[in-house]
């Protein structure tokens, strides 16, 4: 319990605020009435407006990564596959496909009746285009890697052949053939990504780097570019051409780039805003009890963790003084206290998807005391005590939320073990190189947005040869049953052995697992058709806006 | 004829300077740690070279730093790091009309507004006028943007919904007010205390007093005699305030999401986009140097002592 007190007082020094703050809202909840009589009704204004975070670099398909480019790529194109609301994989650009015997070739059906936003036609040859194009190393993608399942993919990024070498190809104008090096159970999903995207060949090859810019840029998505002022925003009209054009209720959709979290938060209370990308820990109360109907969280597919450095002293080959820190940490205090929004603690790097259950560490069943007392004990064996403790250096990037974090955590190891804890921020791009060049880290902050809903994309991570390997955790055992994960075929077997190397790892413990990420956002009550899902992944195809009568002014001093 | 030398010899000067600060700022952007390839995924080595290659980072730095000063030369920024859609010189053309505007409309209020509040409190010295305006100019300057911009918003946008709280809009007037409210209000401020504290020594110097003994009514001495020299210090302060404010106020653009070349810079440094960077203190550079140019022009008309001097 003292850990527990110790931990909400450092909390509030931080965050500045006491338990008892008043909370004023300046809200009158209920005054507006959505949907007009049948609860359905439209708005006779179909515009949706987003904050999507930060700026894309580039709607360039094969060139784009993050999120906030993602997010508008989606709206812009159709992949082979899309999601529906709740996120299961459907047909796209492809209204059918067969997997062959050996899961190696996918036979893509390309929509006989589907277009570009100009009007051509869109074949199969367009995706074949488009899948050289990404993996051309001409073509400067960063995400290009995400290619590697297809057949002679690494090579063609590599730039040891062609990109005509690629195994893809076309049978007429609506069969695509797809062929892979090996069986990839999560194929299908990649195939939402922008990196798969086709792309409308005569209009990159006359604008060339400008192929992007509204006027330009030919999509087949349900929505075209209209407006794109950097920093300002994007401006997103309906593809009249699009296929499934009848069932496209919106007319626009702006995203808009506000970073400030804050900022975002007086547009949506302004009605500017009617969605927005994520809310700060230290605004959740005000939210919680103010927007209580508009904040909609959920799982989302992310795992917050700490890394140890596994290359260096004081942690190299000391699995029992990594796993006494791992121990000593009670999660439920960061996700309960510190964070709030109802983060899942972890017990494991990979958070449970679709068919796979993650597998938490076997003491995860214990309680915080058990779990302290056999920390302390591993913690002895390694060599320390009271009278001779450990000292460790934390790092993390600038940000209140890790900060708040790291204080907590620290407070819990000098609680229950006696470690003396420094911390140390460093600004975003200077961790991103300290963190990777291994040489001045002993425990770091680090969190992990899976790239499609599959457990592979985590565990990977942590795979001897992965450059994303930031622990410099190499285990013969973890690296081949992870290989084989990636060359199986599908179904339980593949997921029973990604389930051992996950045990494996945490017999080891080169990582701490902290939470589980959950998605926030706050949306309006008169937008309909969006569902929460462990990618995250929204179209806009899909929203509506209700008619709303605000009867009184919704926020009055 | 002698202006149009003073005028040609300044420029000859600002080049120098110019190279002085290309220099320093290529090498102190080289310098900080981490790349604008440093990402939460890192890259596979080949890709990583792939794109290093691709934008010259690979050459010593002496011949990229040579390279990029022949490309400004020739008015080529280069192409962004971060916005891979778009070069330089596109970004800087689509964010410095925001900042130009929202600044341009900031310092001509607070010029306007600051002469006369400075004028009224200097004109009636320590009296009762004097210590309510001059209460009002040291709230100003003590209310720093990030407080007064964030007031702004919540008075009128969220609570009477008059204004909308950011964002660009179609370019319409009432997106600009807050913002150009919120970044005139500590200049209001500080040019009426600039121009109280330069009146008040003009009206005790010796020509006022003279043309006092002639009889001629205040009126006339202020308008005739003591505005012009009272503006000296606000001119020279002008200057360098304009090509600051104009360039972007990070603070303001980054609260009300405007699009200006303030947010470019942050958002360059942040994301080590080395050639946005570069460009935007390039522009930046000859921005100051040509409004400290027009303040030293501008001073030879008010002041005809500077004018014999040269």
């Amino acid at each position: 319990m003292r850990t527990k007190q110790l931990v909400l007082i450092l909390v509030f020094l931080v965050s500045g605020c006491g338990e008892n703050q008043e909370i004023g809202c300046f809200v009158s909840d209920g005054a507006i009435v959505v949907g007009g009589q049948t609860g359905q009704e439209l708005s006779p204004a179909q515009v949706f407006r987003k904050n999507n975070g930060t700026e894309p670099g580039t709607l360039d398909p094969h060139r784009a990564e993050g999120v906030p480019a993602s997010n508008v790529l989606r709206d812009l194109f159709e992949g082979l596959v899309m999601e529906d609301p709740s996120g299961a994989y459907i047909p796209g650009a492809a209204e059918s496909w067969n997997i062959s015997e050996d899961a190696k070739t996918y036979t893509f059906k390309i929509r006989e009746n589907s277009k570009w936003s100009n009007g051509d036609v869109l074949t199969a040859e367009d995706f074949v285009y488009g899948l050289r194009r990404s993996a051309d190393p001409a073509t400067l993608s960063n995400y290009a890697s995400m290619l590697y399942p297809i057949k002679n993919a690494r090579d063609v990024v590599l730039g040891k052949k062609k990109p005509q070498a690629l195994g893809v190809s076309t049978d007429g104008p609506t069969t695509l053939i797809i062929e892979l090096e090996e069986p990839t159970p999560y194929f299908l999903s990649l195939l939402t990504h922008s990196t798969t995207y086709a792309a409308h060949r005569p209009t990159v090859e006359e604008f060339g780097s400008q192929f992007t810019r509204p006027g330009n840029l030919v999509s087949n998505g349900a929505f075209k570019l209209a407006e794109w002022r950097v920093q300002s925003h994007i401006k997103l009209v309906r593809n009249t051409e699009y296929w499934d054009d009848t069932n496209t209720t919106l007319d626009e959709v702006y995203y808009y780039p506000i970073d400030d979290v804050s900022s975002s938060l007086k547009r949506y209370r302004a009605q500017e805003l009617d969605f927005t990308e994520t809310v700060l820990a230290e605004q959740l109360p005000w939210i919680q009890q103010c927007l209580p109907n508009d904040l909609k969280i959920s799982p989302y597919f992310g795992s917050y963790y700490y890394g140890f450095n596994n290359t260096q002293p004081p942690f190299k080959n000391k699995p029992k003084l990594r796993t006494a820190l791992s121990m000593a940490i009670d999660r439920t205090i960061i996700t309960d206290i510190i964070l709030g929004a109802g983060q899942i603690p972890a017990y494991s790097l990979v958070p449970s998807v679709k068919a796979f259950k993650a597998v938490p560490a076997h003491w995860s069943q214990w309680t915080q005391t058990e779990r302290d007392q056999e920390a302390q004990k591993l913690y002895s064996e390694a060599g320390f005590n009271k009278e001779h403790p450990f000292e460790v250096e934390i790092l993390y990037n600038t940000s209140d939320n890790h900060k708040r974090v790291a204080l907590a955590i620290a407070a819990m190891w000098k609680q229950t073990l006696g470690i003396k804890t420094t911390l140390r921020n460093q600004e975003w791009k200077v961790f991103l190189e300290t963190r990777r060049l291994k040489t001045d880290t002993q425990v770091y902050r680090a969190g992990w947005i899976g790239d499609y809903d599959d457990p592979y994309t985590f565990s990977q991570l942590l795979h001897s040869e992965n450059e994303m390997n930031h622990p410099g955790y190499s285990s013969e055992k973890y690296d081949d049953l992870i290989n084989l994960a990636a060359t199986k075929n599908a179904g339980e077997s593949r997921l029973e052995t990604l389930r051992q190397a996950e045990k494996i790892m945490l017999e080891d413990m080169p990582i701490i697992p902290i939470y589980f990420y959950v998605s926030q956002h706050l949306i309006k009550p008169w937008v309909s058709g969006l569902e929460g899902n462990v990618m995250d992944h929204h179209y806009s195809k899909y929203v509506k806006i209700l008619k709303a009568e605000i009867t009184s002014n919704n926020e009055q001093p | 004829m002698n202006s149009l030398k003073f005028v040609f010899s300044r420029l000859l000067g600002a080049v120098p300077t110019l190279l002085a600060l290309i220099c320093l700022a290529f090498f102190l952007v080289k310098a900080a740690p981490g790349g604008p390839f440093d990402m939460e995924r890192s890259l596979p080595e080949e890709v990583e070279a792939n794109l290093r290659a691709a934008y010259n980072l690979d050459d010593p730095l002496p011949k990229q730093l040579l390279k990029y000063i022949g490309d400004i030369m020739r008015g080529d920024f280069g192409p962004s790091f971060q916005y891979r859609d778009f070069n330089v010189t596109e970004l800087i053309m689509s964010g410095f009309p925001v900042s130009l505007r929202l600044g341009g409309a900031a310092i001509l209020i607070a010029l306007f507004f600051g002469a006369i509040i400075g004028t009224i409190a200097a004109l009636n010295q320590n009296t009762k006028t004097d210590y309510l305006v001059m209460f009002f100019g040291m709230t100003g300057i003590s209310i720093p943007n990030f407080v007064m911009a964030p007031l702004l918003i919540l008075l009128f946008s969220i609570f009477l919904r008059w204004l909308p709280s950011g964002g660009l809009g179609g370019g319409e007037i009432n997106n600009m007010i807050l913002p150009v409210t919120a970044l005139a209000f500590p200049q209001v401020a500080y040019i009426a205390r600039l121009t109280r504290g330069s009146m008040i020594e003009v009206l005790s110097s010796n020509f006022v007093r003279t043309a006092r003994a002639q009889g001629l009514p205040t009126r006339t001495i202020v308008l005739k005699h003591v505005l012009k020299p009272t503006f000296l210090p606000i001119v020279s302060y002008l200057g360098p305030a304009t090509a600051a404010i104009i360039t972007g106020s990070v603070v303001v653009e980054q609260i009300f999401g405007l699009p200006g070349l303030g947010r470019y810079f942050v958002q360059g440094a942040l994301n080590r986009d080395y050639t946005l960077v570069l460009g935007v203190v390039v522009f930046y550079g000859c921005l100051i140097i040509f409004f400290n140019l027009l303040v030293d022009i501008i001073y030879g008309f008010i002041d005809p002592r500077i004018k014999s001097n040269r």
